[in-house]
């Protein structure tokens, strides 16, 4: 056998990335609490050097490396700096809470860049065990930040929730990859999608259902859904950001990875699946969300809901369908890491804005935060000419092309039942009367994240083109 | 020298642009933000008017024509154009947003500039949807267009405003979502017949459907356009909103968004699914009496003023989407199409007659309102006494309302009361009962606020209109006035959009 050394250069985002993961630990370790600012400032320049790497390892060709277990191609490109750029707004949303909270440690940098890190490697992933990999080192970074604030009987719990419903979903994904693997012989993706057409149809559904329940705890469909309002409501809010946003895009890249790739021939078999989850995601997110008071719970719901659409796109197994699925995962996790930076606005030190009530009044407060909320709940909503408008649509007009008219049918008679939800936000933020007079406390660096964040969520829906054909063309 | 401006989109984005401005302003007394908002309004109307002077009648065609590619992976465009149908309906949506901004100068105290820039952006997102002539483009208005609708119910309307508007915009949104995904279906089968999808909505106007998907596009607009109208049984949110909205919001909301529906079935349900229109014109037809028999009587045991009006304008609206759907039925009956043309001018007409004559029947509610803080017709009696001038307003708009000759009431519901004689006797019967209803439920009311010995003390202390709501009373009195005994120049704008229409309707889409 001869040993080939792998083109490093494919991979350069990521090897760089792990490179100042290493230096800013070590550098950690010598700073003050009063001086973990650095740690933060080299978190933010590690994410912008990453996402420009992401960004010149740029090629409109499919190239593979280390034996064909990486991957890079315009998808991964793509969706490692959006993954990057969320994860900068995570970070500048984070920061005043953790100090707040007393929970400011480099840990929690650290922890999210080795999430980065594992949520990149699933991007790229060309192969089960990158894909396995990558989706570990996202996990267990997650479970660690959740449980940092270990004073908190709520954290620990949602932590702990997490972690034994993340090892079986873990699991399942590994048992259903071994039947895979032991009908086709091979663990690449591309071999195995080879393979499809000969192996015994049996053993690989069997297979099949097991990777679909994995990619389905991820992103979080229905009936796999349960982790997701417990853990959004438990962690602090500046882990639910993280866990919210990003990881949504790693999950549907593992989708795309392991379905389209991988087990592209199975379409027929796991369209079914997929449609299924799709309904029962819009369907239950949307209504058990209306019963909500927390206003986390709320939007673990609206995901669930979201994820229904993401999975409708992703139905009709041609490229286009993929196109508008990712379209609607980049601006849901635009969209989310808005929502949850609001509530980090509203909270300040001994108060979380965790109810909707404690957005009563926000008009009075500050006019033009309120004005942020009502597009990003409008967004949500699918209503134009806000961004979510344009991914509903996108994911819709794939499910009429494909010829599941009722699916369209029922994913706009669902997001109609999530509009009230939405609408009962909006009415606390304009219609109701603060409940205090205490003013916004947030920091200039947040405003004005979330002030760019808003409005993007306005400008990119008066003007999707570039977004969409970027999303669209990534696949053609 | 101006013709190479783009006037069409001027007129949209001046209100929405300085609506933008109107809130920046923030200011606390709000003085800035009125002024800037009636300028804003006033440019607006004065850049709308070249719509009417430079458009050329003899034209069926789209008008003042914009074509900018917008979302070129789904072929949407930025297509705006006028025809005779549209433009009438502008020109109404810029006159009645001076008239709303007027209303509201000195009643709004609270969060000014919130309120001017809300009817603002409001009045360029329904100018958008009578201009838009891409089919998502008009989606994107459409649906736009309830954001600031839904604010100005809630934050500045009544008790049970949350209610409401939760209602309104649940029921449109609801109603729209179908539509949607009717425009998908079609996008795609587009893409079978002519190997490219379109929104264009006059290259849907084209589009060959056979006539069960005709029937299902056909339905889904029927519940778009039914909401917005409203028709029975979809109009329950209307009263709550009419009621629980400030002034301003009931005139808009009545004078112009109910517009928006009808316009719709003569943009979209006409045009694309003749056949299923004609298949199912009888549905239309029979819920149209419904409303207006059936509400007409409803109107009549009314206590409160303002769901009085609103329920005489789902009333009124009957006649509009009875007027359209005659067609078919009046063909079957003389055997020949010259009447056709009656029924869909008249329906036209009254939309145009509706909006001045609702938004000034509710503003007239406003004035009483903003004095008394009650829309119970008990709490008045005998406010000609205190209040002459506005009592000859009211009196003048209550005939209006009742369709007196003269007035811009009587022309629209003549003409359709004229169409249904040539397809049915009984529509016609059925039609013109209203007749009696409409004065029978808006003159007693009349009679009950407005005339009689006075009711209490608070009616004694009333002072009549100042000059503000004078002028708004006198500007709308004028505009009843001249639809009602000169509708030539409106007749003649929409004549050729009209034949145009029904000669494309006539040909059925799908092959014998």
């Amino acid at each position: 056998m001869n040993f080939v050394t792998p083109d490093f250069m494919l991979a350069m985002p990521e090897i760089f990335l792990l490179s100042m993961i290493c230096i800013i630990m070590i550098i950690d370790l010598f700073l003050k609490d009063e001086s973990r600012g650095a740690t933060y400032v080299l978190s933010l320049i590690s994410l912008i050097a990453t996402a420009f790497l992401a960004f010149s390892n740029y090629t409109d060709q499919s190239l593979s490396t280390f034996n064909g277990s990486f991957i890079l191609d315009p998808m991964a490109s793509l969706l490692k700096i959006s993954i990057c750029i969320i994860v900068i707004g995570v970070f500048i949303y984070a920061k005043d809470y953790l100090k707040d909270r007393n929970i400011y440690k480099g840990e929690y940098f650290t922890l999210g860049l080795f999430g980065v890190l594992g949520m990149m490697v699933m991007v790229s992933a060309g192969n089960f065990l990158t894909v396995y990999l990558g989706l570990e080192l996202l996990s267990l970074s997650m479970y660690a930040m959740i449980a940092m604030q270990r004073d908190s009987i709520m954290a620990s719990e949602a932590a702990m929730k997490y972690f034994i419903l993340g090892a079986i979903a873990s699991g399942m994904l590994l048992y259903g990859m071994s039947m895979v693997y032991g009908v086709t012989g091979s663990l690449d993706l591309a071999t195995i999608n080879k393979a499809v057409s000969s192996a015994d149809r049996v053993v690989m559904s069997f297979g099949l259902v097991f990777i679909i329940l994995g990619v389905a705890f991820k992103l979080g469909a229905v009936p796999f859904h349960m982790w997701m309002p417990d853990v959004y409501h438990g962690s602090p809010t500046s882990v639910t950001l993280y866990i919210a946003s990003a990881p949504k895009i790693a999950a549907f890249a593992m989708m795309y990875r392991l379905l389209a790739e991988g087990l592209a021939d199975m379409h027929a078999d796991w369209q079914m699946i997929l449609v299924i989850l799709s309904v029962l995601s819009m369907v239950f997110g949307n209504i058990i969300a209306i019963a909500q008071t927390n206003i986390k719970r709320m939007l673990a719901y609206s995901t669930i809901s979201h994820v229904g659409f993401i999975i409708m796109g992703f139905v009709a197994g041609t490229q286009a369908g993929y196109g508008a699925s990712m379209f609607y995962a980049i601006v849901y996790t635009i969209m989310s890491v808005a929502a949850f930076g609001m509530i980090v606005l509203l909270s300040r030190a001994g108060f979380e804005a965790e109810n909707i009530e404690d957005f009563k009044g926000l008009n009075h407060k500050s006019p033009w935060f309120a004005f942020v909320m009502m597009a990003i709940m409008f967004s949500m909503a699918g209503v134009p000419p806000f961004l979510g408008f344009w991914a509903k649509i996108a994911v819709l007009q794939e499910a009429v092309n494909s010829g599941l008219l009722w699916l369209a049918i029922v994913g706009v008679v669902a997001s109609v039942i999530g509009a009230f939800y939405y609408l009962r936000v909006i009415k606390v933020v304009y219609f109701d009367k603060p409940m205090d007079e205490t003013p916004l406390q947030a920091s200039m660096d947040i405003r004005l994240t979330l002030s760019l964040n808003g409005l993007a969520i306005l400008a990119i829906g008066l003007y999707p083109t570039a977004l969409i054909t970027l999303c669209v063309s990534t696949f053609a | 020298m101006f013709s190479n401006l783009p006037l069409l989109s001027l007129v949209i984005w001046t209100p929405i642009v300085g609506g933008m401005l109107v809130l920046a302003t923030g200011s606390r007394n709000g003085v800035e933000a009125k002024v800037l908002a009636l300028l804003v309004s006033l440019a607006t109307l004065a850049l709308s008017i070249p719509l009417y002077t430079q458009f050329d009648v003899s034209l069926a065609s789209m008008q003042f024509e914009e074509l900018l590619p917008w979302i070129s992976s789904f072929h949407i465009n930025y297509h705006v154009g006028v025809d005779g149908i549209s433009m009438p309906l502008i020109l109404l949506t810029t006159f009645m947003t001076v008239i709303v901004i007027i209303a509201g100068w000195e009643v709004i105290t609270y969060k000014v500039a919130q309120y001017m820039a809300a009817f603002l952006i409001l009045e360029g997102l329904m100018i958008g949807t009578f201009a838009a002539m891409d089919a998502m483009l008009f989606y994107v208005f459409w649906e736009a267009l309830l954001i600031p609708m839904f604010v100005i119910i809630g934050i500045w309307g009544g008790p049970n405003r949350v209610y409401a508007t939760i209602k309104f915009f649940l029921y449109t949104f609801l109603g729209s979502v179908f539509m949607l995904v009717s425009l998908l279906y079609m996008y795609m089968h587009a893409v079978d017949v002519n190997g490219v999808g379109t929104f264009n909505i006059q290259d849907l106007h084209k589009l060959p459907l056979d006539l069960t998907p005709q029937i299902f596009i056909f339905l889904s607009f029927l519940l778009a356009f039914a909401v917005k109208v409203p028709m029975w049984p979809v109009h329950t949110w209307l009263p709550d909103a009419h009621v629980e909205a400030p002034t301003g919001g009931s005139v808009i909301l009545a004078a112009i968004m109910l517009k928006l529906g009808g316009y719709g079935f003569l943009r979209f349900s006409l045009p694309i699914t003749p056949d299923a229109s004609m298949t199912l014109d009888w549905l239309v037809i029979l819920l149209s009496l419904i409303a207006i028999v059936y509400i007409g009587f409803v109107a009549l045991v009314q206590a409160d003023m303002k769901k009085l009006i609103a329920y005489s304008s789902i009333s009124h609206m009957g006649f509009v989407t009875l007027g359209f759907f005659l067609l078919w039925k009046i063909t079957e009956n003389t055997g020949s199409a010259s009447g056709v043309v009656l029924g869909l001018e008249g329906g036209i007409v009254q939309m145009i007659s509706h909006g001045f004559i609702s938004g000034a029947m509710f503003l007239s509610v406003g004035v009483l309102y903003d004095r008394m803080h009650s829309r119970m017709i008990k709490d008045y009696g005998g406010v000609v006494n205190t209040m002459p001038a506005f009592a000859t307003f009211a009196v003048f708009f209550a005939m209006a309302n009742a369709g007196l000759p003269g007035t811009s009431g009587f022309v629209g519901e003549f003409m359709v009361i004229m169409a249904a004689f040539k397809a049915n006797f009984w529509y016609a019967f059925l039609a013109a009962i209203t007749l009696i209803l409409g004065a029978a439920y808006t003159l007693w009311m009349i009679k009950r606020v407005v005339f009689g010995p006075i009711a209490n003390e608070q009616v004694e202390n009333l002072e009549d209109m100042n000059g503000r709501e004078f002028f708004m009373m006198l500007v709308l009195a004028i505009a009843v006035l001249i639809v009602g005994l000169y509708p030539a120049p409106l007749l003649e704008v929409m004549h050729a959009t009209v034949d145009n229409l029904v000669a494309h309707i006539s040909i059925p889409k799908i092959s014998q």
